[in-house]
């Protein structure tokens, strides 16, 4: 029963969210790469750090936050939401009945789901952000592609990805059981349905810039 | 037999049930009736042990159910089937996914056993080569069957049933009331029925309890419903002027 939902679960947050996270990734690495080779021009730094740039920043920021944040948007209130009709249309109540232990057997699948997927989802979104700098840069002439490789190649630091993990197993925790919290103890009618999955997606988002702080000190 | 002692909920500052003491006897089809918001399914899911009474105890023969720990009242969750007011059927699983869900969760079946028990309760209640559809695309006469099927399936000794027939034309509400009571005589079970449906309460109603702001107002069987002098009673049943009349004249010609 759990191997089943967690499949699928791992199939709605990976799978489908798997075209939007690239997308947004792509976007992040082009506009990163554009604004440190604006913000570079002119001064002696080699054009090739560029590249270095735009791969740390991010597999330790960007890829992580800004795909977790994303995520709570778009898997969290669905989560919320799904819960909470759930809890609306009583089928928590039947599964109560029928001996199941609902909140292990709602929540376990989804975070498990979560916390395998979405660091998978991550490390694709710093690999298409890389890629992302490499063609807002190369093709429109601000440097050769050896320049570029030769960045991303480095002052590498296996410690940085290491934090990027860290830091996408703690969001997805934090966005799974706030959303699957929201969801699975409301109350009432549509209208705190629609509240529940507002709050599943703000609280995360918020607990997730703090987290991302918190480790950042830590980490660093 | 199932008897409760006292029973009290309140949500907040709102007292819905205060003092409920009554008994729901085997092999009856009880009925519990009140108008819309008197506490119905909140006094179902209090026996069924969704809701925790504030106050008061419930006796299932003679363990009381408070008393229990998760292992009994997982026992005891065997033996307990419920219809809800909804249907609450699963919309991701199939019409046999749904009813051979309990199966799967409490028994060791084999998977040919549970299909041969799913085919016979779906028989049972006359729904037969729909085993594949999912509930959206059934009727809701069908889905109240269907959780019917799924309440049935581990052949229960208490059934609780939430409103079985609302939202159902007079036909086919008749209908379910007639299994409902074939189920609960041929097994011998003990069924629980919310209602606010006259027909069923006059058709079925072996042991009648009105619900009346948090108290039960009158209690009887559909035999003395007629002549009980009970106001809040008659108001109740015998709601519109049409159906006063009837009675009256019923009256008369006893
Ligand atoms: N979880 C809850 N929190 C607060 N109040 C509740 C809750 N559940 C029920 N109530 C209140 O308890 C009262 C009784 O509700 P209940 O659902 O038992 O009515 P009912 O008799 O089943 O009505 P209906 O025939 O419409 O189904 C209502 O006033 C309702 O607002
Ligand atoms: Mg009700």
């Amino acid at each position: 029963m759990y191997y089943k939902e967690t499949m699928r679960q791992m199939n709605d947050i990976g799978v489908g969210s798997l075209i939007i996270v690239a997308l947004i990734s792509l976007f992040i690495g082009a506009v990163t790469a554009v604004q440190f080779a604006y913000q570079l021009d002119g001064t002696l730094v080699p054009v090739y750090y560029i590249g270095y740039i735009v791969r740390d920043s991010t597999i330790i920021e960007l890829a992580p936050t800004i795909t977790c944040l994303v995520l709570a948007g778009k898997v969290g209130s669905n989560m919320a939401a799904e819960l909470g009709g759930m809890r609306q249309k009583e089928h928590i109540d039947a599964m109560e009945i029928m001996g199941v232990n609902t909140a292990a057997y709602l929540i376990m699948p989804r975070l498990v789901a979560a916390l395998i997927v979405i660091p998978m989802l991550v490390a694709i979104a710093a690999f298409v952000s890389i890629i992302g700098g490499y063609i807002a840069t190369v093709p429109a002439g601000y440097m050769s592609s050896e320049e570029y490789v030769q960045g991303v190649r480095s002052f590498f630091e296996a410690n940085n990805v290491f934090m990027m993990f860290v830091k996408s197993v703690t969001f997805a925790f934090l966005l799974t059981s706030v959303s699957c919290f929201q969801g699975y103890y409301v109350q009432g009618g549509s209208i705190e349905l629609g509240k529940a999955s507002t709050n599943a997606v703000v609280f995360s988002d918020i607990l997730i810039l703090i987290a991302d702080y918190i480790i950042a000190i830590l980490l660093t | 037999m199932i008897r409760t002692e006292e029973l009290y909920k309140s949500f907040g500052e709102t007292e819905v049930l205060k003092g409920i003491s009554t008994e729901f006897y085997q092999g009856k089809t009880n009925l519990i009736i009140g108008r819309s918001g008197a506490g119905k399914t909140v006094l179902l899911k209090c026996l069924v042990g969704l809701i925790r009474p504030t106050q008061g105890k419930i006796f299932y023969s003679d363990t009381a159910f408070s008393q229990l720990d998760k292992k009994q009242i997982k026992a005891i969750r065997m033996e307990v089937g419920m219809l809800f007011q909804g249907s609450a059927l699963f919309d991701s699983m199939t019409v046999e996914e749904n009813v051979r869900f309990p199966l799967d969760m409490f028994t060791n079946m084999t998977r040919k056993e549970k299909l041969n028990r799913v085919n016979e309760t779906l028989e049972r209640v006359e729904l037969t080569g729909v085993n594949d559809r999912y509930p959206s695309e059934t009727s809701g006469g069908m889905q109240k069957r269907v959780g019917i099927a799924r309440a049935i399936v581990m052949q229960p000794k208490y059934l609780f049933c939430d409103e079985p027939n609302s939202g159902l034309d007079p036909k086919t509400a008749i209908l379910i009331d007639e299994l409902i009571l074939d189920i609960t005589k041929d097994q011998n079970i003990t069924t629980v029925i919310n209602t606010h449906d006259m027909n069923s309460v006059m058709e079925i109603g072996d042991n009648i309890i009105l619900l009346h702001h948090g108290h039960v107002a009158w209690r009887g069987t559909n035999a003395e419903v007629l002549e009980s002098d009970n106001e809040i009673l008659q108001n109740f049943i015998f709601a519109s002027p049409f159906l006063q009349k009837l009675r009256k004249n019923a009256l008369e010609n006893l």
